[in-house]
C-alpha cells in the first residue's frame, strides 16, 4: 500500500517560489485531488514527486523511503507512474507498441538473447504482451490496438496515456489533468476509468484537475494550492467551507 | 451426403451431445479476448453447458422457468441459453440497448426468474428496477469488472461460481445431466424470441428446438456448408438472425462460430476470421460499400483507374451471373483478369475473400447494391422471413438473383397468397405462437398458416415479391390494391426527388406530394441559370415542375398495373422533417399526420379544376418561434390518365 508523505517542501526557480512550505499526506487507496488556479504549483508538485524536479528544501517520503533526490526511473521502479498533461507518447507508433515499450524495464534479457526469439525471451515477451492486453482491455482500447497514436482523437490519446502509465502496474498513479480538452462523454468515460483504477486495481490515485465538478464527485481528499502555498485540505464537503479556498479558487460570494 | 432430416429428432442440447460424439475435438466456438483467439471445442462447449444446466438446478431454477439474457455476443451467452434448455427451462434474449424500465416490463412479461448479464453496465440496469422484478432470484454476470461491491449480495452470482456449483453437482450425480437432456422433446418451446413491436411491448415468439434445427437443415440443403466453415457472430443475440445461426445452422452443420472482441472491433475481426457466409441487415452492406468507395477515392490515380475500369466489367459480368445466363468468352476473360488484378485483393482487405454467400434481409436493398457486390465477387442474396419462421423462409438461389424479389421458398416451406394479398407460409419452422397472447397467436397462425402481415405476389419466375405491410396497403375507389411505399420508393429512385407522399386511399386515382432534393435540384437549376432564393422558391419553379413531370411520366410508363399510375402531383414548399412530426425516428412517413397537416393541399390534389391555390405555410423554428407565410402552390395533372 502506498503512503506518500510530503514534508515542508519548497521549490524555487531563481527568485520565484513555485512551491513554498507545502506539506501533505496522501493516504493509501484513496483518490486525492490537487486543485488550484493556473500557476498555483500543481504540476510542479507532481514533478517533485516523480523526480523531474528536486525540491529546494523539504523532504518527500514514499513508504518511508526518501524520494526527494531520486531520479524519475528510480521513482518509477518504486511503483509510482505518471500520466502527463501533454501527451508523452510516440505518435508514429501503434497503441500496442507504445504500451509494450513502456514495459521495457520489466523485460529481463540481453541483446544477444533477444536475437534468438525462443526460451526465456519468448516467454517474457508473451507475459509482457498478456499484461499489456489486460491494460488494453481495462482501458477499452481494443479497437485502437493497431492504430498509430498520432491518428487517434485527442480523447483517445489521453486514454492511451493513462494506459501507458498503467502498464507499469503502479501502486501510486499520478494523473496530470487527464480530462483537459475532452468533451462531456469522454470525461464521463475517464471518470469511470479513474474510479475503476482505484477500486479494481487497488491503486492510489493523485489527480490534478481543473474540472471542479469531477473533482468534487470522485475525490476522497482534496488539497488546494494557490501561488505555491497550500491553503486548504479536506474532504469535498469540508473544502468548500474554507474561506480562503472560496476566495482564491471558487470566487468571492 | 447423409439425410440431414435425421437430425430433426433431436433437441438442441441432444444435437450438441451428438456433435460431441461426431466431432468432439473440432473447434465449435472461438472468441477474441486479450488480443488472442481462444478456441472452445465441441467437447468443451458441452462441458460448460453441463455445468450451467446442473448449476442452474442447484440455484433453484426449474423446468419451464425463463432465463433472460442481456448482453453482447460471447460464448457464455450460448452456454447459458443451451444450459437452460438442457434442464427444460426456456431462454430469452433482450437487446443490450434496452432501457431499464423496458427491461423490467419484458422480464415481468416473460416471468423470468434468472437473468444473465455480460457486464456491469447491464447489471446496473437491473439494480435500478430491482424492486419491480421480485420474481428474479438470481442475476448471473460474466465480467467481474466493477462488480466487487455487489459480491456480498447473494442476488448476484459470478458465472465462475456457477460453474463450480455445477461441477460439484455433476460429481455428486454424474448421470443426472444425461437424464435431463433425454427428457427434452424437439417440439418443446426452448426460446422466446422478441419480435420488434411497433406498438407497445414486443411479443415473445415461442420457438421450439425443431424450429431452429429445421431451419438450419433446410437452408444448408440449398447452400451447402462444410463443418470447417467459419461464421462471425456480430448481430445482436436477441435478434432471430443471430439465433438461427448459433442454434440452427451451427448445430445442423458443425461450423465454427467466432465472437468478436467487442462490438467496435467486429469489422477488424471480420478481416481476421474471413467468414464463409454472413448475414446482415442492408445497412451493413451499405456501410461496407461506402468504405470501399472512400478508400478507392483516397487511393492514388493508378489504383483508381484500374478499379474504375474493372468494376464496370464486373458489373456487366454480374448481370450474367445473377440471371444464370452464359457469359460471352471475352467478358469472362476480362472479368477474371479484373478479379485477379484488383477485386480479389480488394475484398481480401475487408475479409470477404472466402465468403461464398452473403445474405441480406430485414428491409429492401437497392438493386445497384446487388450488382455492386456481385461485381466485386461477393455473392449477395436476398432472404425473407419473419421471426416466427426462424428468420429465413425464402431466398435467392445461386445464379437466380433478382433484386426486386426475395427468391423462392426453402425446401419444406409452402407459400400461398391469401385472397387479401397477404403472404402465408407453412413449414416445420413456424413457431408455436406468442407467449401469453392466445388471441394474437390465433391471428398469427389462423388456418395453420403463418400470417406474415406482408402483402405480396408470386411473379412469373415463381419468385416471391414483397410489396408492403398489409396494413399499409391502400385500395382505390374500385377496390384495387396498391402500395404507397412501393410507389414512393419508385419516385425516390429519381435523384431529383428526396421524399414523396402517395395518396389515393378510397379515391379515384393516385396522387402525390413531392419534396425536391435541394442539393441536386439546386445544382440542376444553377447549371441552367435558373435563379432562386429559398427552398420554397425553388419548389415553386415551373421549370422544376417540368423536370418532375418527366420523372413521374417515366414511372407511369413503367407502371405494373394501370391503377398504379400517378395522376396529379404538387411540390411541397418545405422538406418533411422528424422535428415537425412528419417523419418517424427511423425516417418513415407518418402518412396520417402529413395528410391532416396539409389537408388543403390534399383536397386540392383531388379537385382537378384547381391548378393554383394560395396556402398558409406554417414554420416552426428551433427556438420555438413560429411564422406563417402565404404561399402559392401549383398543382399538375399528368396527361392521358383516366
Amino acid at each position: 500500500m502506498a503512503n506518500l508523505k510530503i514534508e515542508d517542501i519548497t521549490l524555487t526557480f531563481g527568485g520565484l517560489a513555485a512551491l513554498s512550505n507545502v506539506s501533505m499526506d496522501i493516504e493509501p487507496g484513496l483518490i486525492t485531488s490537487i486543485i488550484g488556479p493556473n500557476g498555483a504549483g500543481k504540476t510542479s508538485l507532481l514533478n517533485c514527486i516523480s523526480g523531474f524536479y528536486h525540491p529546494t528544501s523539504g523532504e518527500i517520503y514514499y513508504k518511508d523511503r526518501k524520494l526527494s533526490k531520486a531520479s524519475p526511473h528510480q521513482v518509477s521502479s518504486m511503483g509510482i507512474a505518471r500520466a502527463f498533461q501533454n501527451l508523452e507518447l510516440f505518435s508514429g507508433m501503434t497503441v500496442l507498441d507504445n504500451l509494450l515499450l513502456a514495459r521495457h524495464k520489466n523485460l529481463h534479457y540481453n541483446t544477444l538473447q533477444a536475437m534468438f526469439f525462443f526460451g526465456k525471451v519468448s516467454r517474457e515477451e508473451s507475459k509482457n504482451r498478456r499484461y499489456v492486453e489486460e491494460v488494453i482491455d481495462f482501458m477499452e482500447l481494443e479497437s485502437y490496438r493497431k492504430h498509430a497514436v498520432g491518428n487517434l482523437s485527442y480523447g483517445i490519446q489521453k486514454r492511451v496515456e493513462v494506459a501507458r502509465a498503467l502498464t507499469l502496474a503502479p501502486e501510486l498513479l499520478l494523473l496530470d489533468e487527464p480530462m483537459a480538452g475532452m468533451n462531456i462523454e469522454e470525461k464521463e468515460d475517464m471518470v469511470r476509468f479513474i474510479i475503476d483504477i482505484q477500486q479494481e486495481r487497488d491503486a492510489t490515485v493523485v489527480l490534478v484537475e481543473h474540472d471542479l465538478g469531477v473533482v468534487m464527485d470522485i475525490s476522497d481528499q482534496i488539497h488546494v494550492l494557490d501561488f505555491g502555498e497550500l491553503i486548504g485540505s479536506g474532504s469535498p464537503e469540508e473544502i468548500v467551507k474554507i474561506p480562503k479556498v472560496i476566495e482564491a479558487y471558487i470566487g468571492e460570494e | 451426403m447423409e439425410d440431414k432430416n435425421e437430425l430433426l429428432k433431436y433437441t438442441i442440447p441432444q444435437l450438441l451431445r451428438w456433435r460431441v460424439k461426431e466431432t468432439g475435438t473440432k473447434v465449435a466456438l472461438r472468441e477474441k479476448d486479450f488480443g488472442y483467439w481462444n478456441n472452445y471445442t465441441w467437447g468443451e462447449y458441452y462441458e460448460y453447458v453441463r455445468k450451467i444446466a446442473l448449476g442452474l438446478g442447484k440455484v433453484g431454477a426449474k423446468k419451464g422457468d425463463k432465463l433472460a439474457l442481456i448482453g453482447d455476443n460471447i460464448p457464455e451467452m450460448l452456454f447459458m441459453a443451451i444450459g437452460a434448455q438442457s434442464m427444460g427451462a426456456v431462454s430469452a434474449g433482450i437487446y443490450q440497448t434496452t432501457l431499464p424500465d423496458e427491461i423490467a416490463d419484458l422480464i415481468n412479461y416473460m416471468e423470468a426468474t434468472v437473468v444473465f448479464c455480460n457486464d456491469q453496465e447491464q447489471v446496473d440496469k437491473l439494480v435500478e428496477v430491482r424492486d419491480r422484478i421480485p420474481q428474479v432470484r438470481k442475476v448471473i454476470y460474466e465480467d467481474p469488472r466493477g462488480m466487487r461491491s455487489y459480491r456480498s449480495d447473494d442476488w448476484y452470482l459470478f458465472i465462475e461460481d456457477l460453474y463450480e456449483i455445477g461441477a460439484a453437482a455433476d460429481a455428486e450425480n454424474p448421470d443426472k445431466f444425461d437424464a435431463l437432456i433425454d427428457q427434452g422433446n424437439p417440439e418443446d418451446v426452448c426460446h422466446l424470441c422478441l419480435t420488434s413491436g411497433t406498438t407497445g411491448l414486443p411479443k415473445g415468439s415461442m420457438m421450439t428446438h425443431k424450429n431452429y434445427i429445421n431451419m438450419g437443415i433446410q437452408i444448408t440443403k440449398v447452400d451447402f456448408l462444410e463443418d470447417t466453415d467459419e461464421y462471425l457472430s456480430f448481430l445482436p443475440f436477441a435478434w432471430i438472425g443471430e439465433q438461427m445461426n448459433s442454434f440452427g445452422v451451427a448445430m445442423a452443420t458443425g461450423i465454427t462460430i467466432n465472437f468478436p472482441e467487442s462490438v467496435e472491433t467486429s469489422m477488424e475481426d471480420l478481416k481476421e476470421i474471413g467468414p464463409h457466409f454472413m448475414f446482415g441487415a442492408p445497412r451493413i452492406y451499405e456501410t461496407i460499400r461506402s468504405q470501399i468507395w472512400l478508400k478507392i477515392d483516397e487511393s492514388y490515380w493508378l489504383n483508381r483507374l484500374v478499379y474504375e475500369k474493372f468494376i464496370k466489367i464486373g458489373e456487366k459480368a454480374a448481370r450474367y451471373s445473377m440471371s444464370g445466363e452464359k457469359m460471352p468468352l471475352f467478358l469472362r476473360f476480362m472479368n477474371r483478369l479484373g478479379k485477379i488484378l484488383v477485386l480479389d485483393p480488394l475484398i481480401n482487405q475487408i475479409g470477404l475473400r472466402r465468403l461464398r454467400r452473403a445474405y441480406t434481409g430485414g428491409a429492401a436493398l437497392g438493386p445497384e447494391l446487388f450488382t455492386f457486390y456481385q461485381a466485386i465477387g461477393v455473392n449477395l442474396k436476398q432472404i425473407y422471413g419473419q421471426t416466427e419462421i426462424v428468420g429465413i423462409a425464402y431466398m435467392h438461389r445461386d445464379g437466380d438473383v433478382r433484386s426486386d424479389t426475395v427468391g423462392k421458398p426453402l425446401p419444406e416451406t409452402e407459400c400461398r397468397i391469401s385472397d387479401e394479398g397477404e403472404i402465408l407460409s407453412r413449414s416445420p419452422s413456424v413457431c408455436a405462437g406468442y407467449y401469453k397472447m392466445p388471441e394474437k397467436t390465433e391471428e398469427l397462425l389462423e388456418g395453420g398458416w403463418l400470417h406474415s402481415g406482408d402483402a405480396g405476389y408470386i411473379d412469373e419466375n415463381e419468385h416471391l415479391v414483397v410489396i408492403d405491410r398489409v396494413s399499409d396497403v391502400m385500395h382505390n375507389s374500385n377496390n384495387e390494391m396498391f402500395s404507397p411505399m412501393f410507389l414512393e420508393n419508385k419516385l425516390k429512385f429519381s435523384p431529383y426527388i428526396k421524399e414523396a407522399v402517395i395518396f389515393g386511399d378510397k379515391r379515384d386515382f393516385v396522387s402525390t406530394l413531392i419534396n425536391i432534393d435541394p442539393i441536386v435540384v439546386g445544382k440542376w437549376a444553377e447549371d441552367r441559370g435558373i435563379s432562386f432564393t429559398t427552398y420554397m422558391d425553388l419548389s415553386n419553379n415551373p421549370e422544376v415542375a417540368e423536370l418532375l413531370k418527366e420523372a413521374v411520366a417515366d414511372i407511369n410508363e413503367r407502371a405494373e398495373k394501370d391503377h398504379f399510375r400517378i395522376k396529379r402531383f404538387a411540390v411541397l414548399y418545405k422538406l418533411l422533417d422528424m422535428d415537425d412530426g412528419e417523419l418517424t425516428k427511423t425516417g418513415k412517413i407518418r402518412r396520417k399526420f402529413v395528410m391532416e397537416k396539409y389537408k388543403d393541399m390534399y383536397e386540392a390534389l383531388y379537385d382537378e379544376s384547381v391548378s393554383q391555390k394560395k396556402v398558409e405555410a406554417f414554420f416552426q423554428y428551433q427556438d420555438g418561434q413560429t411564422t406563417t407565410v402565404e404561399a402559392e402552390m401549383l398543382f399538375y395533372t399528368m396527361e392521358g390518365i383516366a
